[in-house]
């Protein structure tokens, strides 16, 4: 009798469906899946630690590189938490634009999302579209913030700054761009921000039934999520699934809804829910996501066009003083040095504020002993638990499944590392 | 806050008050949140509670941290003494370690309530010299990672824990990065090494430098009792 063992085999870090730098230890018996051991850390930046020694305004930044695809969330679970510690409240306009960019952020999320996925189990046109309509949604951040991607536009009180009357312009034209190219892209650029995320809140759910022709009923599609990765609503709320994980599943919770911040309360969506809880009910739960996002994105803009207004709080010791009073107030002067070189002091005590990311429960806990720096700052990032699960979806699955379920578990490595 | 939140708060404090005043238990709510502070050696007794009784309900772990409180409340600049000839600028690095309280490490859970709608944060104290506290995997399957990032970071062992290992540093690492007596730094650096043609580690050769001071500061909008003029 020749002995027969178990094949192990090396998935990553260098693979391309491995997300950025997963690697996977997966034990094999033929092409089944025994067990899956992820070796996680290969991005591990400390962030966390680096923050104890920072000012808090100064950690922002470091917000958007967690979750590198869903930057502003990720910003607004800290600057909450960090609002609930000095107990402030945000001017009522500044929560409208901070639900708008969340919404955006969410729709760039699962942009980014579908196209990958789709990518790793074998769906390529779909990947070109998706990052067709995230230009424009990076745009919109280029447009508030100046940055594509990391953009630190929340801060504690507010919004860094009020949203632009004009969009930025392409110009010139090229040998690759001739003049009536340009000014095709352009026709949407002619307003003011607002406009063009209305308009492209008006072209969206088309772009939606696109993606679904592609794929929704697509036989090759279903086949390789159909039935994969199943999780009951039991296990996923022991596995401490949150977001679409956990309404694939089949369970109504959405902290927009349940637990309401910013402007949430005040617009009208629906939490579409799965019923299987596999791949594909969690495929159809992020692509309703996106829909409904874009219900959001439209009253919100509805909303900031009829009610101008003050986008950050009034208090020096947190927010910034005009720049023209800077130069000739002494106070303003004195206010905007202490800000930017000390910081403000929170009081002694800890809090906890979560948000709805579009991976699940974004939450930062802050432990504060009254300095100007946290004394502890714990990023509660949805797709660790996520992850920690790879290894109970995927047994008993065939090798190839193990991509299906990476890609539905949608895990980015800055947030599981930190 | 709403009145239906603040009812269902005291409610649960309430009950909290209840179920875990015989186990030494110390509940308090700040900034509107509670937090249960529970003795090591009855942490599996109430974490058994909090899940599974229906005035508790705690279905999920939401989050687990470990937390190193050796360094609470100091700062690295003197801001209530100021003499004639003004104060020191300079940095005071030195600050020694408060390593050997028997408080040093804490391990905190949150825990979230579908049903309920609630939040709850617990706390478990654990001491410097063997920092060890009961791993709550058979009771919420999602702190297997996060009581492995615990013992990773702060070098808290989880009694009970089906595969303790490090998660997050490298292969072989040494020490516990998160702890406040490990420099922020590091110990170790990496560089290739072209006469052995590897990789090879050395002491740091960088100085650990403050950019801004920690500063404390007793800012009078924030004591307790008065409201914001």
């Amino acid at each position: 009798m020749p002995e027969i063992r178990n094949y192990t085999l090396n998935f990553g870090p260098q693979h391309p469906s491995a997300h950025g730098v997963l690697r996977l230890v997966l034990e094999l018996d033929g092409e089944i899946i025994e067990r899956a051991d992820p070796h996680i850390g290969l991005l591990h930046r400390g962030t966390e630690k680096l923050a104890e020694y920072k000012p808090y305004n100064q950690s922002i930044g470091y917000m958007d590189r967690l979750d590198y695809v869903s930057m502003m969330c990720n910003e607004h679970g800290y600057v909450r938490a960090i609002e609930k510690l000095l107990g402030i409240t945000i001017p009522e306009r500044a929560q409208y634009i901070r639900t708008l960019f969340d919404e955006i952020t969410r729709i760039l999320n699962h942009l980014m999302w579908l196209g990958a996925h789709g990518l790793d189990i074998g769906a390529m046109s779909i990947f070109l579209y998706c990052f067709r309509e995230r230009e424009d949604l990076l745009d919109c951040y280029e447009a508030v913030s100046g940055a594509r991607l990391h953009a630190t536009y929340y801060r504690p009180g507010g919004v860094y700054r009020d949203l632009p009357d004009q969009m930025p312009q392409y110009q010139g034209s090229s040998k690759w761009h001739s003049a009536k190219t340009i000014a095709q892209r352009n026709g949407a650029r002619q307003g003011s921000l607002l406009d063009f995320i209305d308009d492209f809140a008006y072209r969206f759910p088309k772009y939606v039934d696109e993606y679904e022709t592609l794929l929704t009923d697509n036989r090759i599609w279903k086949q390789r999520t159909v039935g994969i990765g199943v999780v009951s609503p039991e296990r996923a709320l022991q596995l401490g699934f949150t977001g679409p994980m956990l309404r694939g599943s089949g369970i109504e919770w959405d902290l927009r809804k349940k637990q309401p911040y910013a402007a949430y309360s005040q617009v009208d969506f629906d939490i579409p829910v799965g019923v299987n809880g596999d791949c594909y009910d969690r495929y159809l739960v992020r692509m309703e996501e996106m829909r409904q996002s874009n219900r959001i994105v439209k009253q919100c803009v509805a909303w900031l066009r009829k009610n101008p207004g003050s986008v950050m709080v009034g208090d020096n010791k947190v927010a910034p003083p005009q720049r023209a009073a800077v130069k000739s107030d002494m106070e303003s002067l004195i206010h905007h040095f202490k800000l930017f070189s000390e910081g403000y002091c929170p009081p002694c005590g800890e809090v906890y504020a979560a948000v709805e990311a579009p991976k699940g429960e974004f939450g930062c806990y802050i432990i504060s002993d009254g300095a100007n720096k946290p004394y502890r700052l714990k990023v509660r990032a949805p797709g660790f638990p996520h992850l920690a699960a790879l290894n109970e979806m995927s047994k008993g699955h065939m090798l190839a499944d193990v991509v299906a379920i990476i890609g539905t578990l949608d895990i980015v490595f800055g947030e599981i590392d930190r | 806050m709403t009145t239906s939140s603040f009812t269902r708060h005291s409610k649960l404090a309430a009950a909290i008050h209840e179920h875990f005043i015989t186990l030494d238990c110390a509940l308090h709510t700040e900034f509107s949140e509670l937090t249960l502070t529970v003795p090591n050696h009855h942490l599996l007794e109430v974490a058994q509670i909090l899940r599974d009784l229906p005035c508790f309900h705690f279905e999920q772990l939401i989050d687990l941290c470990g937390v190193d409180y050796a360094a609470l409340g100091q700062s690295e600049w003197e801001t209530e003494v100021a003499s004639n000839t003004g104060f020191g600028r300079s940095v005071d690095r030195d600050s020694a370690f408060n390593v050997a309280d028997s408080n040093r490490f804490a391990v905190v859970y949150h825990l979230l309530s579908l049903t309920q709608n609630q939040r709850l944060r617990v706390r478990v104290y654990a001491d410097n010299d063997d920092p060890i506290v009961d791993s709550i995997v058979p009771i919420w399957k999602s702190a297997d990672w996060f009581e492995r990032e615990a013992f990773d970071l702060y070098g808290i062992l989880f009694q009970g824990h089906p595969d303790l290992r490090r998660i997050l540093t490298d292969y072989g690492f040494i020490g516990h990065p998160f702890r406040k007596d490990f420099p922020l730094s590091g110990q170790v650096e990496m560089r290739y090494d072209p006469e052995q043609s590897r990789v090879v580690y050395q002491p740091v050769s960088i100085e650990p430098r403050v950019l801004v001071p920690r500063v404390i500061r007793e800012d009078s909008r924030y004591v307790k009792g008065l409201t914001n003029a």
